[in-house]
């Protein structure tokens, strides 16, 4: 029932937002609803009604054995957390920018978020994939409608490219569906599929391209700086804040136990690829005169490292991706609504045009400093813990990847204070001389983040313990 | 006679047909060739029809084997009148406006 | 007592949160009493809780679990031993005397900045708390990090000063390099040992860890540091961090942060002690720092780049005793070096107060005259760092010296020969500063007083105890009775002294220091107490005023390529590169289907050849296809 509702909520509320005609009742109605969405994960995380009514399952397409089944486990239970904190937050912090057309801005948000709830609550394939395509493209009109200059261009990359992942993906399960024994779409008949040694390496291509590309992971991932750019910074905040962790849940949840021999098989490929992404998103990231362009590489980097924890195979390591996921998700959306504040109030994204902020918005330079000493994953900030344990993983694995892994903790130090530099200290240029502190809105966003931030670095246990059940069934099949 | 017989003659008719459409370029020849086409397809329906007819007479005399290939040349006679009706017709505006029943100046849908 | 350990790294948090959040609305006088006020409350439990580990011993107290997973836990624990609450009562009592002097020595900023600097100094205490209460590894890493950052921001305080941001981010990235290692450091033993506790750790060591693991853990560890304690090759940051308050120099990059090294190599001497590899490495690295940053300090005229210089040299010396094995010693050294280090710097910040914001020693001169107490302070300072006799400096080093020698006396001859250097330059400095005649211009001369007492208290109090500090760890032969080696024993295993032998080496070094330093004494009170001092040098001075061109080396060796790399990365192989295989891939469909679209001639001609001619294809095929399938098959 909580699952349904987790879906229906953000579906229903969607649908009439198009229909409201005022900018401020479209905006109020969107924060009301996703306030309500979240305060129903609240209740399912903390089991406030009994566990038989966290999932669903009712007929669907029962001609091809696809059930509409959902159901909330603990990487779901955090994900959907993470989904539900996520709108209210980012509704809060553009609450006081203008979009033309607001009704429909707020409207496809809405259905943003029901296909993202839809992909980590589904424990069906094709229903999977149906809210895998569902998120996709209320982010594209999105990003074409609302975007920056080069939108369409860039759009169209971003649709193409992820398009081509899902179809991959598409083949992939119609593959594993004729391997499963009773012809069913459903997960555990997934996990049952006989599939030889050939067809697994096969098929995991297939899904593994689909989930790289959303991730993304090196060298898949030129999309992602150019879309982060050009795309409202609402939106950016979601794709990079949730919509990434899609690539991440699905590895674990549809890649790994399905696929296990050929994950452990290509487990030393991918590692090296995404550590190669990690540093180099790390150098470019160095070099980037655009604050949105670097928070985006800086996010490649940072994904990297989790998807190699993944494949680590290690305990340390899945547990680290997990509460990572939700941390970075915090993290980043702090920093994006940074970079939206800097770029509304200043009209520049480029470090080289800003300087001195420190002394004209104290208040952002503070909260500023925290998400970013987050994003370096200083101890007692909540990142600390999810890097911790990844590079534990990736330890265990490996020592010297491990090390040369580290490099990027090093680069990360090194791109970040160079931002809170550029930004914040110095002299004041021509565009930051008039500048003013953030406004309300924007100031307790920062705050609740900044709180999320400290409270789960002091005290990450709770997190942990909500995805351990995940980990633990996750790496039973992955030592299988 | 062998069906063969028939065969032959049936392709020979098509392939003059296919070779008139794709050479000449009076749209009313070509019109003839299609015509040719669809008849010696008559022909070929026609033969194959009468061959199963006198295969199946042999151990049931009542049968109807074969009748529906006559049935369908009739259909495709009725067809062929109206399209060369229609077909007619278009060559004859076309000539109307162009003063020629070249086919090379069809090809107004190229941009 | 032990409930109360928590109180200790509580206060400092508190004031900070008290004074980052209210600085603006705060008086100075407030923002300075809540400053100060934590911090002498904690002293005030340290002190307590330093008498009871010395009836009880050490304890742990546990609260609540960091980190659990199927594989090791990391609570969040404090240890409260002998060597942990030495360095409680370093650092809240020198971090008190510091808030108490800043109270002056930043009057003159503004409310809020005021307010910002006391609450990153506050900060700065809670993290250097944690970092020495740590019952762990990973605690220890969390303060390890924290005091990191709370340098970075208090380095770049004026951060108006593009100078003073690039200084502050150099020792981020620097400390960052030294923590991967401490991080690879406790990875290794929670991969191997399944905690990082220290009790468990060094229970299990010596059981349970190969010699390698030995060696490459206390290796990765003292990367760690060598980053926090400025160690070649990561020291070149330590002198840049001079672009910090004074009292902030004092504080952090001499009295405490830097020695984190010290503690945890002293902490972890269960471990050195089973790797004789890396207790040589320690040992060399720290001889090499103490002589190459000793030539430094010879020709500098910035008075707290010689002071920084020193602190890299003393921090050497440090290394050494803990590499020949003289753990107690070299935490010894910690404790005397707060008192002597911290004065001086404190006594350098009263005279740039003085010389309004002058640091360059070739201006300055005679100050005696308008400072009587900052001078003599700082004339203490400077005896006991060259090892005076019977001032603390002079025990420490002894003790080190002794301990070199009783290990290999090649390295003792080098470490002596440092030691030397220390007297040369610090007598240099002295006598530029405060002897001779004033070189600074006439507004300068006007502008000269002396400290107010918030300024002067702290250094008298600090020259006090470098003069007597050395007394609780006094040689038997001077009739002094090892309180400070007894008192840690129970963690870290004291140095035997050989009876006899060691009292004889112990008067030959007596003799010896008097000596020299009169001498050196003589020789540079006839060079320095000048009245005009010419600074321009030549030759291998010049190599040493230059700081060995170590700065442009790494700049051009790492920094340089690091950044053309970078430059190369995202302008050609993510543009044309990668992005270009992208890109490419849709231009080639573009272009196939322009090209593809010329067939499309309108021609119905032509539509019907192809047709024909697929239908013949078609046929063909049909007639063929078993060689089709049988092909297809062989393909997949």
């Amino acid at each position: 029932m909580i699952a349904l509702l987790l879906i229906l909520i953000p579906l229903f509320s969607g649908l009439i937002t198009f229909f409201i005609k005022g900018e401020k009742d479209a905006k109020s109605w969107s924060l009301f609803a996703s306030v309500l969405t979240l305060a129903v994960v609240f209740a399912g995380v903390f089991n406030l009604f009994d566990t038989a009514q966290s999932s669903y399952d009712a007929a669907w397409l029962s001609a091809l054995g696809a059930r509409f089944s959902i159901g909330l486990d603990g990487m779901g239970k955090m994900l959907c957390l993470l989904n539900a904190i996520a709108f209210p937050i980012v509704f809060g912090a553009v609450y006081n920018n203008d979009y033309k057309k607001p009704a429909s801005f707020y409207g496809l948000m809405l259905l943003m978020q029901t296909g993202l709830m839809g992909v980590f609550l589904s424990t069906d394939c094709l229903l999977f994939y149906f809210f895998w395509e569902l998120a996709l493209i209320p982010a594209y009109f999105l990003c074409s409608t609302w975007g920056g200059e080069k939108r369409i261009q860039v759009t169209f990359k971003f649709f193409i490219y992820t398009f081509v992942g899902s179809l991959l993906m598409l083949v992939g399960i119609l593959y594993v569906y004729f391997k499963t024994p009773d012809h069913s779409f459903a997960l555990q008949s997934f996990y049952n599929a006989k599939l030889s040694t050939g067809e697994e390496n096969f098929a995991f291509w297939l899904f593994f391209l689909a989930f790289a590309i959303k991730m993304p992971i090196f060298p898949l991932h030129t999309w992602q700086p150019d879309t982060y750019e050009q795309s409202p910074t609402a939106v950016t905040m979601i794709l990079s804040g949730v919509m990434v962790k899609m690539g991440l849940f699905a590895a674990i949840r549809w890649l790994v136990p399905v696929f296990p021999h050929a994950a452990l098989y290509y487990s030393h490929f991918i590692i090296i690829l995404s550590v190669t992404g990690m540093l180099y998103a790390s150098l470019i990231a160095i070099r980037q005169d655009d604050i949105k362009r670097m928070i985006a590489y800086s996010s490649i980097a940072h994904i990297g490292l989790m998807c190699a924890a993944i494949f680590s195979s290690e305990e340390t390591g899945m547990q680290g991706v997990m509460i990572q996921m939700f941390n970075h998700g915090i993290n980043v959306i702090g920093l994006w609504i940074v970079a939206e504040a800097i770029e509304t109030q200043l009209g520049t994204r480029k470090f080289s045009e800003l300087g001195g902020l420190a002394r004209k918005a104290p208040a952002l330079a503070i909260l500023l400093v925290v998400m970013a000493l987050a994003n370096i994953a200083l101890p007692l900030t909540n990142a600390f813990v999810g890097e911790f344990l990844m590079f534990n993983g990736l330890f265990r694995y490996n020592v010297w990847i491990a090390a040369i892994a580290g490099i990027s903790i090093i680069l990360a130090a090194v791109y970040t204070l160079n931002m809170i530099q550029k930004i914040f200290y110095g002299n004041t240029s021509i565009a930051t001389e008039n500048a003013k502190d953030i406004g309300m809105g924007t100031k307790i966003m920062l705050i609740v983040l900044v709180v999320i931030v400290v409270v789960l670095g002091v005290y990450p246990q709770p997190m942990m313990q909500l995805t351990n059940d995940t980990v633990q069934s996750v790496l039973i099949k992955f030592h299988l | 006679m062998p069906i063969q017989y028939y065969i032959a003659l049936a392709s020979c008719l098509f392939c003059i047909g296919v070779a008139g459409v794709l050479i000449r370029r009076n749209a009313i020849i070509v019109f003839m060739c299609i015509e040719l086409m669809l008849n010696a397809v008559n022909l070929l329906l026609v033969a194959f029809s009468k061959m199963h007819y006198a295969n199946a007479v042999t151990s049931d005399a009542k049968t109807i084997v074969g009748t529906d290939a006559q049935l369908f040349v009739f259909f495709i006679m009725v067809v062929a009148a109206a399209e060369v009706s229609v077909g007619l017709a278009i060559i004859v505006m076309m000539y109307r406006n162009i003063h020629s029943v070249d086919i090379n100046f069809l090809n107004r849908l190229k941009n | 007592m032990n409930n109360l350990v928590y109180l200790v790294p509580l206060f400092p948090l508190i004031g900070f949160l008290i004074n980052g959040l209210f600085r603006k609305s705060l008086s100075k006088n407030a923002i300075s009493i809540i400053g100060c006020g934590t911090i002498l409350m904690s002293f005030i439990i340290s002190v307590f809780l330093f008498f009871d580990v010395k009836a009880n011993g050490g304890t742990v107290i546990d609260y609540f679990n960091f980190i659990d997973v199927t594989s090791f836990k990391i609570p969040f624990a404090f240890l409260v031993d002998q060597l942990s609450v030495i360095f409680l009562l370093i650092i809240t009592g020198i971090g008190f005397l510091i808030h108490l002097y800043s109270t002056a020595y930043m009057h003159d900023e503004p409310d809020e900045h005021f307010g910002r600097y006391f609450a990153y100094l506050n900060l700065f205490v809670f993290s250097m708390l944690l970092l020495v209460l740590g019952a762990n590894y990973v605690i220890m890493f969390i303060g390890w990090e924290g005091v990191g950052l709370c340098s970075y921001l208090l380095i770049g305080f004026w951060f108006k000063n593009n100078n003073y941001n690039h200084a502050a981010k150099k020792a981020f990235i620097m400390n960052r390099i030294g923590d991967l290692g401490f991080l690879l450091a406790i990875f290794w033993m929670l991969n191997k040992l399944d905690t990082a506790t220290y009790a468990e750790v060094f229970d299990r060591a010596s059981s349970s860890l190969s010699a390698t693991d030995v060696t490459a853990i206390t290796l990765l560890l003292f990367v760690g540091a060598i980053g926090k304690s400025a160690q070649i090759p990561l020291y070149t940051w330590l002198p840049d961090a001079m672009a910090g308050p004074t009292p902030v120099s004092a504080l952090i990059h001499a009295a405490t942060m830097v020695t984190a090294g010290i503690y945890m190599i002293a902490r972890s001497n269960v471990l050195y002690s089973l790797s004789e590899v890396s207790s040589d490495v320690v040992a060399i690295v720290g001889l090499c720092t103490a002589i190459l940053s000793a030539t430094i300090a010879l020709y500098q005229n910035d008075i707290k780049k010689v002071l920084a210089y020193s602190t890299v040299s003393q921090l050497g010396f440090m290394f050494l005793a803990l590499g020949v094995g003289a753990y107690t010693t070299g935490v010894f050294h910690v404790m005397t070096h707060a008192f002597f280090k911290a004065l001086m710097f404190l006594g350098a910040g009263s005279v740039i107060h003085a010389m309004g914001g002058e640091q360059d020693i070739t201006k300055m001169g005679g100050l005696i005259k308008k400072l009587p107490i900052t001078t003599w302070t700082f004339v203490i300072g400077v005896l006991a760092i060259s090892g005076f006799p019977f001032t603390s400096g002079f025990v420490s080093k002894d003790e080190i010296l002794l301990a070199v020698y009783a290990h290999s006396p090649v390295l003792f001859w080098f470490a002596a020969f440092a030691a030397i250097l220390t007297a040369v330059y610090m007598f240099r400095l002295m006598f530029l500063v405060f002897f001779g005649g004033f070189r600074g211009s006439h507004e300068q001369e006007h502008h000269l007083h002396e400290s107010p007492l918030a300024m002067t208290l702290p250094l008298i109090i600090l020259a006090v105890l470098s003069l007597i500090g050395g007394f609780v760890q006094l040689p038997e032969i001077f009739g002094g009775h090892d309180y400070f080696n007894q008192f840690l024993a129970p963690v870290v295993p004291a140095v035997v002294h050989e009876g006899a032998g060691a009292a004889k080496a112990e008067n030959y070094l007596l003799i010896g220091t008097i000596v020299g330093l009169l001498l050196i004494f003589v020789i540079a009170r006839k060079l320095f107490a000048v009245k005009e001092f010419n600074a321009s040098y030549k030759g291998f001075r010049k190599v040493l005023a230059d700081k060995w061109y170590i700065d442009e080396l790494y700049d051009a060796v790492i920094v340089k390529p690091l950044n053309s790399l970078a430059g190369f990365l995202k302008s050609v192989v993510e543009k044309s590169g990668i992005d270009g295989i992208v890109n490419g891939v849709g231009r080639f469909v573009n272009y196939s289907s322009r090209q593809l679209r010329l067939l499309q001639s309108g021609q119905v001609g032509n539509y019907i050849l192809f047709m024909v001619l697929s239908i013949a294809v078609l046929f063909l095929a049909f007639w063929n296809q078993e060689i089709i399938v049988k092909f297809l098959q062989n393909i997949f």
